[in-house]
C-alpha cells in the first residue's frame, strides 16, 4: 500500500494504540511526514503528543496500529534500529550526562577509537565539524554540566545529527528557551530541512507552528484530529481543532466573569515585594518581583513554564528559600514562616505536581485528607481517628470524589479524583488565599469544569487566588487580571478586558509592555 | 625500621586494599552499591584455597578466586538487575552468606572448623616471612597495577566511558542505544573478580584459608572508594594511606603512643568526615542505588 | 482481586517464595554432607519448640532480634537504612551495664531497672543520631556512615573494655551491682537453665509501642510520609531533617535495648563482642516482617529458632547451615518482593483493561 521510491512519506503512523496501566495515552493516532518538511504535531497537554514520537522513536511499543519509515514498516522497533535507520528524538527531558564533556555526550556509543583507545582528537573534530556545518556552535571540549539549558540543547541536536538521523523530532524543544534561542533554533532547523532532512516538531505553542512548519498536525485526547498546510491556516483554526470546540470559550468566560467584589482600596490578602528566589541550578529563578491580590481576585500567571512560576509559588508557600523580599498574608509578614504556619495562618496550595508533592499516592483519601494539617487531627496520644474519617467522609461527599471509599489509596483514583482530593484538602478549609498551580493538569473534562466552578466559587467567596497555568484559555477564562512572567519578571500585568490571547503569546516570548 | 622497609610493608598491605577497591570502583560506576565487597573477599580467598588445594599450584588458586568472584557476583546481578532488589540488603546478604557459606564449605571440604591446611603458595615452600619473598607473588603486581589499568580502562576505553554514563544517567545511556543491564552485567563480573583476587592474595600470602580471614577489609575498601571519590587514582591513594598507618600502628604496637583501636578507626573516621564535610553527595555516580 | 486482597498477597506471597527456596537450598546442603534433610530438620525443630530448654533460647534470642528488627523497620519505614544496628546494640548493652555498675546496690529494682532502660535507649540513640544529623544536615547517605560507625563505636568500645574495664583475663566488665533484668525461669520454672529473661516482655511492649507510633500518630503519619515521599511531607509541613535525625535517634535507640537483653538479662555484665551480628540479622527480621511491628516479632521469633537450631543439628550438619538459610531468606524476599509486586499490578492493569475493553464494546 505505501509506494516506494521518492514518493514514499517519511513516516507514517497508522491507528497506533498506547495503553500505561489503565491510562490510555495514544487511541488510534495517525500521521503522515512528507520527506523535507517541518511538520508541527501540536496538541494541549497530555494530548499523547510525546507517546506517539517516542512509539515512533522506538523508545515505546505499540499495543497496535503500524509505524513505516521510508515506506518500510518497522512497528516495534528498538532505539538502536530506529538510529540506524536515521530516526532521531531530542527528548524534552535531554538525554545527556553531565559528567561528561560536549564530544564524549555526542561520541557516546559510538565512539571513534585508535587501538583500545577512544580517539579524542577524532571525537573533538568531528563535534567541531558538525558545529560549522549546522550553524549548532558549542565549545567540544566543555563539560555538560557547565552548559546554559540552550548549549545543551544544541548538543543534544548535534547528538542525534551526528548519528546519521534524517527524520529529527524535537519535543517542546522551545519550552527552556529564550526567545533569541529561538530563533536561532529555527534557523537550525531550516538549514537541517535544506540538506533534506525532516524535521518533526512537538509543541503547543501556535506562534512557532505558524512561524517554523510546512504542514501541522493536530491531536488531542490521544488520537489526531485534523491536518494543515500551514499556508493559508490561521491560528484560530489550529486552536479550534486543538480544543476541540469553538474558542469563544475564552470570550464566553469573559463575559461570564463578574465584577470582581474587591476594588483596589481594600486591603491586599497577599502582598509580595521585592521577592528573589534562587532556581535549584543555582540561577536566579525570581527578580526582583512585586504585586498584590485582593480579596476576591484571582490573579493569572501565564507563561513559558521554567519562567519562575514554580519558584515563585513555591516561595509563597515556604518550600523554597527566599532570597530578598517578603511575603505578607493580610498584614502577617510570613516571609520567614514555616509551611505549618502559613497554612495555619489561611494559605492553601494546590501543587503542579500532584504524584510528588500534593498527594502520598499509597496512604488513603482519608489520610490525603488531613496531610499539612495532622496537627488539627491530633491530640497529646496520637491521631484522631474518628474525626478523620468523619472529615473524609465529609470531603468526600461535598468534592464527589470517586470511587467514595475514604480507606483507598489515592493511587488507585483516576487524575482527576486525585486532583479532587487535593483540591477538597485545600479548598474545603478556612483559607483566605490560594495558590492553584496547574490545577487542571492531566484531569479529565469533567473534572475541569468542577475544579473551574470551585475556584470561581472560592472568588465569590472573597477568596484571593493566584492562578498558574501553562493553558492560556484557562487563565483567560478564570482570571481578573492576568500577568505574564517571562525571566523571572512579570513582562506585563493587564486587567483581563483589555487581554488577548496574541497579546499574552507575545509577552510569553519577552516583549515588554 | 627504614623508610624502604615501611614503604614495602605498606604497599604489601595495601594489596588487598587495592584489589577489593578496584572492584569497588568498578561496580559502584556503573551503579551498583558495593556493599557486598566484604562477602566478595572473602568468597575469592577461599575459592583460591580450593583452586590452590586441588590444583596443587597457586595459579589454579587464582583461577579458583576468580570463579568464586564471577559467581557471588552473578547472584548480585540476578539479585539487583534482573529483579530490582534492593542492593544495599542484598550486600548485606551476601556478607552473611559468604561467611556462613565459606565455613560451611570449610567442615564440608576440609573438614575443620577453622582453617584450611597448608596451600602452595607463590615464592616456592620455604620461609616466606621476608617482606621481599611477598613480592613473588604476582597478586602484589597485579594489585599495584589494578587501579592505574582501571583508570586507564574508566577514562580512556568506549568500555570505561559507556560505564561511566551508565552509572550516571542510564536513561541516557539507553537512548543512544547502549544496553544498560549488559553493561552493568560486565561492570559486576569485573568488579567481583578484582575484589575476590584480593581475597586471594590474603589466601595466598598466607599459605591457607582461615575463617572469617577478610577481617572487614572489604569495608575499608569501600572506605577507600568513598573518601577517593570514585576516581581510581585517589582511590588508591586512599588505599595506602589506610595501609600506611596499618604498618604504623603494626610498628607501634610495643610503644603505644596511640591505643590500636583508634589507628584501626582512621580509614572510617576520615570517610565518614569526607561524607560529610568535602564530598557531600555531588561525587557519587549519580544513578548510584538506583534500579533504574 | 480487591486492592486490599492484593496489598496483603503483595505482602506475603514474597515470604512464601522466600521459605520454600530456603528449603530446598537447604536440602540440597544437607544432602552434600550425606544426611538425610528430613532427619535433620527434625532434630532443628526438637532441639527449639521440642523442649522448654530450647524454647527459652529460642525466645532469648527473639529479644535481641525483635529490637534490632524493630530498629530497622523504624528507620526504614521513614526511608532510611539503619546498618549500624550492631554499634547501637552494642552501645546501649555498655551504657545498661555501665550505669547497672555504678547505680548503689540498694537502689528499688525497679528504680534501678527503669534508669537502665533509660541508659541502654539513651546509648543506642546517640550512635544512631550521629548518622542521622549527618544525613539530615549534609545529605551523608546514612547507609555508609553507619556501616563506617559500626567499626568505630566498636573499636572505642573495644579500647574502654581493654584499656579501662575489664576483669583481669578477660573481656568483660565487672558485673552489675543494680538493674538486672529478672529471668523467665522465675516465673515459668521449666524454663531454667535458659537464657530467656524479662527484657522478652520490655521488646515486646516497644513492637506495641512502635505500632501505635507509626499508625496512630502524628509523629508516625510524618514519619511514614517522609519515607513515601518526602517531597509531599515537606508540601504538607513536615520538617523532613528533623523527622530524620530524630527516626534515627529513636531506632539506635530501639536497638540500644536490645543489649539489655544479654547485660542485665543473661550475663549480668558487658562482655565484648557480645552482639555477635544480631544487629544485622534485625535487617533480616525487619525485611521478612515487612516493616510491620507484628511481623517483625513472628519473624524474630523464625530467625532465632534458626539461629538456635543451627546449634541442634551441629553435630549432623555444621551449624553455619541456618545462617546460610538466614542468608538465602533475605536474597530471595528482597529479590521476591519487587518481583510480585510487579506481577500484580502488571495482572491487575490487564484486568481493568479488559473490563475496560468489554465495557466499550457494550457501549458500542
Amino acid at each position: 500500500m505505501s509506494q516506494s521510491g521518492s514518493s514514499a512519506a517519511a513516516v507514517s503512523l497508522t491507528g497506533i494504540v498506547k495503553r500505561f496501566g489503565g491510562v490510555t495515552a495514544n487511541s488510534g493516532a495517525t500521521l503522515t511526514v512528507a520527506p523535507g518538511e517541518i511538520h508541527a504535531l501540536v496538541g494541549e497537554n497530555g494530548a499523547g503528543k510525546s507517546t506517539l514520537m517516542r512509539i515512533l522513536a522506538g523508545t515505546l511499543s505499540p499495543d497496535a496500529g503500524t509505524v513505516s519509515v521510508d515506506g518500510r514498516t518497522v512497528t516495534g522497533w528498538s532505539t538502536p534500529e530506529a538510529i540506524q535507520a536515521g530516526v532521531g528524538m531530542v527528548h524534552q527531558h535531554f538525554m545527556l550526562v553531565p559528567t561528561l564533556t560536549v564530544a564524549e555526550n555526542v561520541a557516546l556509543g559510538m565512539e571513534p577509537t585508535q587501538g583500545w583507545r577512544i580517539d579524542r582528537t577524532k571525537a573533538v573534530a568531528d563535534v567541531a565539524a558538525l558545529s560549522a556545518r549546522t550553524g549548532l556552535q558549542v565549545d567540544p571540549t566543555a563539560l555538560v554540566a557547565d552548559l546554559s539549558v540552550g548549549e545543551a540543547q544544541r548538543v543534544e541536536i548535534l547528538k542525534t545529527l551526528h548519528r546519521g538521523a534524517r527524520i529529527l523530532i524535537l519535543d517542546e524543544p522551545t519550552a527552556v528557551l529564550s526567545p533569541p534561542e529561538v530563533e536561532e533554533l529555527w534557523r537550525v532547523l531550516r538549514t537541517v530541512r535544506a540538506s533534506g532532512g525532516t524535521i518533526i516538531l512537538i509543541t503547543h505553542k501556535l506562534d512557532e507552528v505558524l512561524s517554523v512548519s510546512d504542514t501541522i498536525t493536530v491531536m488531542r485526547a490521544g488520537t489526531t484530529v485534523s491536518r494543515f498546510a500551514t499556508a493559508g491556516s490561521t491560528a484560530s483554526d489550529i486552536a479550534r481543532a486543538m480544543v476541540g470546540r469553538d474558542v469563544q470559550l475564552a470570550q464566553d468566560a469573559r463575559g461570564a466573569v463578574p465584577t470582581p467584589s474587591a476594588s483596589q482600596s481594600t486591603a491586599p490578602a497577599l502582598r509580595i515585594t521585592g521577592l528573589s528566589v534562587r532556581s535549584d541550578r543555582g540561577t536566579e529563578a525570581v527578580r526582583d518581583l512585586s504585586f498584590v491580590v485582593h480579596p476576591g481576585e484571582v490573579l493569572g500567571i501565564a507563561g513559558v513554564e521554567g519562567n519562575g512560576q514554580t519558584e515563585l509559588l513555591e516561595a509563597i508557600a515556604g518550600l523554597r528559600a527566599v532570597r530578598a523580599g517578603t511575603v505578607h498574608l493580610g498584614t502577617q509578614d510570613i516571609t520567614a514562616q514555616t509551611v505549618r504556619d502559613r497554612a495555619d495562618a489561611g494559605l492553601s496550595h494546590i501543587p503542579e505536581d500532584r504524584h510528588r508533592r500534593g498527594l502520598i499516592l499509597d496512604y488513603s483519601i482519608a489520610d490525603n485528607l488531613i496531610l499539612g494539617r495532622q496537627h488539627h487531627f491530633a491530640t497529646a496520644f496520637g491521631l484522631e481517628t474518628a474525626r478523620i474519617a468523619a472529615h473524609a467522609e465529609e470531603q468526600v461527599r461535598r468534592f464527589d470524589i470517586r470511587p467514595p471509599m475514604p480507606s483507598l489509596a489515592a493511587r488507585a483514583l483516576s487524575g482527576g479524583n486525585q486532583q479532587k482530593v487535593v483540591i477538597a484538602r485545600e479548598m474545603g478549609r478556612a483559607f483566605t488565599v490560594l495558590l492553584a498551580a496547574q490545577p487542571t493538569r492531566g484531569v479529565d473534562v469533567g473534572a475541569i469544569e468542577f475544579i473551574h466552578a470551585q475556584l470561581r466559587a472560592a472568588r465569590d467567596a472573597g477568596k484571593a487566588i493566584v492562578l498558574v497555568s501553562a493553558d492560556l484559555q484557562e487563565v483567560l477564562a478564570l482570571s481578573d487580571r492576568v500577568a505574564v512572567m517571562y525571566g523571572g519578571q512579570f513582562s506585563t500585568v493587564l486587567p483581563r478586558a483589555e487581554a488577548t490571547m496574541e497579546m499574552l503569546g507575545r509577552f510569553m516570548t519577552g516583549a515588554t509592555a | 625500621m627504614n623508610g624502604i622497609a615501611f614503604l614495602l610493608q605498606t604497599m604489601r598491605i595495601a594489596v588487598p586494599y587495592l584489589l577489593a577497591a578496584g572492584g569497588g570502583v568498578m561496580s559502584e560506576r556503573v551503579g551498583v552499591i558495593a556493599l557486598g565487597l566484604e562477602g566478595l573477599m572473602l568468597s575469592g580467598a577461599f575459592g583460591a584455597a580450593m583452586g590452590s588445594h586441588f590444583g596443587g599450584n597457586p595459579w589454579i588458586g587464582l583461577l579458583g578466586a576468580i570463579v568464586a568472584g564471577l559467581i557471588v557476583s552473578t547472584v548480585i546481578a540476578v539479585a539487583t538487575l534482573r529483579f530490582k532488589a534492593d542492593q544495599v540488603v542484598v550486600g548485606v546478604a551476601i556478607n552473611l552468606m559468604a561467611v556462613a557459606s565459606t565455613r560451611f564449605f570449610l567442615r564440608l571440604v576440609f573438614d575443620s572448623a577453622s582453617n584450611s591446611p597448608r596451600l602452595p603458595g607463590f615464592g616456592g615452600e620455604g620461609t616466606t616471612s621476608g617482606l621481599l619473598a611477598s613480592f613473588a607473588n604476582p597478586v602484589v603486581w597485579i594489585g599495584l597495577l589494578s587501579l592505574p589499568l582501571l583508570h586507564w580502562l574508566l577514562y580512556q576505553t568506549p568500555f570505561g566511558l559507556r560505564a561511566r554514563a551508565v552509572g550516571e544517567k542510564p536513561e541516557a545511556a539507553a537512548s543512544v542505544g547502549i544496553a544498560v543491564l549488559k553493561l552493568r552485567l560486565s561492570g559486576l563480573l569485573l568488579g567481583g573478580s578484582l575484589a575476590a583476587l584480593g581475597g586471594a592474595y590474603l589466601a595466598l600470602d598466607q599459605h591457607q584459608f582461615t575463617d572469617g580471614m577478610s577481617a572487614g577489609r572489604g569495608f575499608i575498601a569501600l572506605a577507600a572508594v568513598i573518601f577517593g571519590r570514585w576516581e581510581p587514582r585517589r582511590v588508591a591513594i586512599a588505599c595506602l594511606l589506610f595501609a600506611a598507618a596499618e604498618t604504623m600502628q603494626i610498628q607501634l604496637q610495643g610503644a603505644q603512643f596511640v591505643p590500636s583501636q583508634f589507628v584501626e578507626m582512621i580509614p572510617y573516621v576520615v570517610t565518614i568526615i569526607a561524607l560529610a564535610g568535602v564530598v557531600g553527595r555531588s561525587a557519587a555516580p549519580a544513578a548510584l542505588g538506583k534500579a533504574e | 482481586m480487591t486492592p486490599r486482597l492484593r496489598a496483603l498477597a503483595e505482602q506475603l506471597l514474597p515470604l512464601v517464595v522466600a521459605l520454600l527456596v530456603a528449603a530446598v537450598v537447604g536440602d540440597v546442603l544437607i544432602l552434600t554432607f550425606g544426611e538425610a534433610p528430613r532427619t535433620v530438620f527434625r532434630l532443628l525443630v526438637e532441639g527449639t519448640w521440642g523442649n522448654p530448654y530450647g524454647i527459652g533460647q529460642v525466645l532469648y534470642k527473639t529479644t535481641t532480634l525483635t529490637c534490632t528488627g524493630l530498629a530497622f523497620a523504624l528507620a526504614g519505614r521513614a526511608g532510611l537504612f539503619n546498618v549500624g544496628a550492631e554499634s547501637q546494640l552494642a552501645m546501649g548493652g555498655f551504657a545498661a551495664g555501665v550505669v547497672g555498675m555504678l547505680l548503689p546496690a540498694g537502689l528499688p529494682g525497679a528504680f534501678a531497672l527503669a534508669l537502665c532502660v533509660v541508659a541502654a535507649g539513651v546509648g543506642g540513640a546517640t550512635v544512631g543520631a550521629i548518622p542521622g544529623a549527618l544525613r539530615a544536615r549534609f545529605g551523608a547517605s546514612e547507609v555508609i556512615v553507619t556501616i563506617m560507625l559500626n567499626f568505630v563505636v566498636l573499636a572505642l568500645l573495644n579500647w574502654v573494655i581493654s584499656a579501662k574495664l575489664h576483669v583481669p583475663e578477660t573481656l568483660h566488665t565487672p558485673p552489675v551491682v543494680a538493674g538486672t533484668v529478672p529471668r523467665l525461669s522465675t516465673l515459668f520454672p521449666a524454663l531454667h537453665g535458659s537464657a530467656a529473661n524479662g527484657t522478652l516482655v520490655i521488646a515486646l511492649a516497644a513492637a506495641v509501642v512502635c505500632w501505635r507510633a507509626l499508625f496512630r500518630t502524628r509523629f508516625g503519619f510524618e514519619l511514614r510520609a517522609v519515607g513515601l515521599q518526602p517531597d509531599a511531607a515537606e508540601y504538607g509541613g513536615v520538617q523532613v531533617p528533623r523527622v530524620i535525625w530524630q527516626t534515627m535517634a529513636l531506632s539506635g535507640a530501639l536497638a540500644g535495648l536490645g543489649g539489655m537483653n544479654f547485660v542485665l538479662g543473661y550475663k549480668g555484665y558487658y562482655e565484648e563482642g557480645f552482639a555477635g551480628g544480631a544487629g544485622f540479622l534485625g535487617i533480616a527480621v525487619a525485611l521478612v516482617g515487612r516493616n510491620h511491628p507484628l511481623g517483625i516479632v513472628l519473624a524474630a521469633v523464625l530467625f532465632a529458632t534458626l539461629s538456635q537450631g543451627g546449634l541442634a543439628v551441629n553435630a549432623l550438619v555444621p551449624k553455619q547451615l541456618t545462617d546460610i538459610l538466614t542468608a538465602v531468606v533475605i536474597l530471595a524476599v528482597a529479590t521476591a518482593v519487587p518481583e510480585v509486586r510487579r506481577q500484580l499490578r502488571a495482572a491487575a492493569a490487564q484486568v481493568r483493561q479488559s473490563v475496560a475493553g468489554t465495557a466499550a464494546e457494550k457501549a458500542s
